[in-house]
């Protein structure tokens, strides 16, 4: 016998109220200044989709578009294969299990803020640790101040420093959980060890595989801090992602409408993504 | 198909054993004719599943060696022994089809496709799961899912061996029966030697010509079926094979004669010499109440369908006896009767009498 009531909105409303304040709102006075100009004092004019409209013309977020997809792309190409073979290679039992695991766990701990001021200082061309050697002692001409090449190259390798081990600790988690008479049963099977990760290994991970590539995207593709700290965007604007020249509109030229019609773009075009690599990943899942 | 031989063996998962309870296997030395269907019955715990490892050869023993067919295989890989081996909850490739599952292991041993076909086609008849061929695996039910991991080890024509690790574990018990019998089936046809482990007399009893009743790394008894019935060679054999388990009564020792309390217990025949607890063992199918004998009280009566399980009370030991027709109540005093062929005497627990001679 079901009763029919509504009581249940009571247990949702908690959830409804903190999600209004964390998100729906702020959301909305984004939103609200998506659509209107304003010249100071508080006084604002209607704007209607203008702001959206110009965004989508303009060839300078085109660029920051582009350059934060390449980011992104780039990192996951990179982390998420170097995290599954890390992660293989890791022992199973015994006492290197805990090392290894804080020693991954290590550059997840720093904060961001942090992490771009290291890489900034060790890659420093005349002081740097790694700048140093390369220009003085390896004779190769490395300055990620002036050249993008190696501004580009700074940021990647310091992101796949700083997140390579998420990767790493979600895939070894959905490896540990194999159990032993797979393996037992794959030797019996005379299966190489190519068959093994083919068959065994990589179809028990890939649930985890899914959320790592789902936040390693999402993360990168909203990185700020690091970058800002490391390059600040520069050479030139070589190395201004999405999220970096957001900024520079929004409180660099205080331009808040064109600033709020780009965030609202920026969410939409992550959660698209999200999504569409989301339902792609489960769909495969279900057949 | 291959005799398998275990010389000595003994296994110890530390590295330094230091005593007797270190060691998971403490002594084994057994023949396996080949093309025979054995069991491997105990407890959890007791070293079957080791010893179902060292046979495969996912562990090597600390001691001892092992033979198939006179070779020496102690230290041979698995994938080199030509054995298959079914495990508690089926394991199978998620990712392939059923015909890829079936075929990979002769895949992987340079089998000519033409040849992976046919076998597959009689591998998957024989189980009956040719419907499901070009299904993929993830998505069947756990006893398809084992068929096709018991599929594996058979499509090889060159098997030693076919072990099973408690392989119906996972399986709902109206299906356990089916499985069951298809294996004894599976048996008759490919004549490979199988040995399958459980802790279910049941399974070991309707699976296997012989049974080897394992306790604490060690084997306790080896034999047919109906010898662990009705001549256990031990207590623990006798009261872990059949339901309810042999009735362990501890007793005294006079002038070669048995007593419960004052009463004369008459034994199937002459007590060997020596020294010991003494324990008298009579399975409840061959205890009856009758006019005469032992003196004790009905504890309890448990109705289960064919016969009564009758709990008496005689002294401070519990009796059980499988009783067909009526039944007394609840607190009547009856009198009990032992069949003497039946009726043995165990001395620390080993058996320590012998039968009468037929006259």
């Amino acid at each position: 016998m079901k009763t029919e009531n509504q009581k249940g909105w009571f247990f949702v409303l908690p959830v409804l109220v903190l999600v209004a304040f964390n998100a729906l709102i702020p959301m909305m006075t984004v939103v609200n200044y998506s659509v209107q100009e304003t010249f100071g004092d508080n006084v604002f004019f209607w704007e209607g989709l203008g702001w959206f409209e110009q965004l989508l013309r303009s060839e300078r977020f085109h660029a920051s578009l582009g350059r934060q997809f390449l980011f992104t792309g780039i990192i996951l190409l990179i982390q998420i294969p170097l995290g599954v073979v890390i992660a293989l290679s890791m022992p199973r039992s015994g006492f290197w299990v805990p090392v290894c695991l804080v020693l991954m766990a290590l550059p997840m701990l720093i904060p961001w803020n942090v992490v771009g001021a290291m890489w900034n200082i060790f890659t420093l061309p005349d002081i740097g640790l790694v700048g140093y050697f390369l220009n003085h002692t390896l004779g190769i001409t490395y300055d990620m101040t002036q050249d993008p090449l190696a501004a580009w190259i700074t940021i990647i390798v310091m992101d796949v420093w700083h997140w390579t081990s998420l990767v790493v600790l979600l895939a070894y988690a959905g490896l540990v959980s194999i159990p032993d008479a797979y393996y037992q049963a794959a030797r019996i099977d005379g299966a190489s060890s190519w068959s093994v990760f083919r068959f065994i290994q990589l179809p028990k991970m890939k649930r985890v595989l899914t959320i790592a590539i789902l936040l390693r995207f999402m993360d990168s593709f909203n990185i700020y801090t690091e970058p800002f700290v490391l390059t600040g965007g520069g050479p030139g604007n070589s190395t201004t992602l999405l999220s970096i020249d957001l900024v520079k509109i929004a409180l660099g030229q205080f331009d808040l409408g064109p600033a709020a019609a780009m965030s609202l773009i920026y969410f939409a075009i992550t959660l698209l993504v999200s999504w569409l690599f989301y339902t792609l990943m489960t769909r495969n899942d279900a057949q | 198909m291959a005799k398998i031989t275990l010389q000595g063996l003994r296994h110890s998962y530390s590295k330094v054993p230091s005593g007797p309870a270190d060691y998971a296997l403490k002594q084994i030395d057994l023949d396996w004719r080949d093309g025979g269907a054995y069991a491997l019955l105990g407890p959890s715990g007791c070293g079957k599943s080791t010893l179902l490892n060292i046979i495969s050869g996912l562990l090597v023993p600390s001691e001892g060696k092992i033979l198939f067919n006179d070779r020496d295989v102690t230290t041979v890989p698995p994938d080199q022994r030509n054995i298959a081996q079914v495990f508690q909850f089926p394991v199978i490739y998620d990712t392939m089809t059923v015909y890829d599952n079936l075929a990979f292991p002769l895949r992987n041993r340079g089998v000519p496709e033409d040849k992976v076909a046919s076998r597959v086609k009689e591998i998957a008849d024989m189980l009956e799961v040719t419907a499901v061929l070009t299904k993929r695996a993830r998505g069947l039910s756990p006893d398809v899912k084992q068929k096709i991991s018991m599929g594996r080890g058979l499509v090889r024509d060159d098997v030693n061996v076919v072990m099973f690790d408690e392989p119906l574990t996972m399986i709902d018990p109206h299906l356990k029966w089916k499985l069951r019998s298809k294996l004894k089936e599976l048996h008759q046809r490919v004549r490979a030697t199988m040995i399958y482990v459980t802790h279910d007399q049941t399974e070991a009893l309707t699976f296997a010509d012989q049974v080897v009743v394992m306790q604490d790394g060690e084997v306790v008894q080896i034999g047919t079926p109906v010898d662990l019935f009705e001549r256990p060679q031990h207590t623990f054999v006798g009261h872990f094979i059949g339901s309810p388990g042999m009735n362990v009564l501890s007793c005294e020792l006079r002038e070669g004669a048995a007593y419960l309390g004052d009463h004369q217990v008459a034994l199937e025949g002459p007590v060997t010499s020596g020294y010991g607890r003494f324990e008298i063992g009579v399975r409840p199918e061959f205890v009856k109440i009758a006019k005469q004998g032992l003196p004790a009280v009905i504890r309890k009566v448990s109705d289960i369908g064919r016969h009564n399980v009758v709990e008496a009370m005689v002294g401070n030991q519990r009796v059980a006896a499988v009783i067909d027709g009526p039944v007394p109540g609840q607190g009547d005093a009856v009198h009990l009767a032992f069949a003497p062929a039946y009726t043995r005497l165990y001395r620390d627990g080993w058996i320590a009498t012998s039968p009468a001679k037929a006259a």
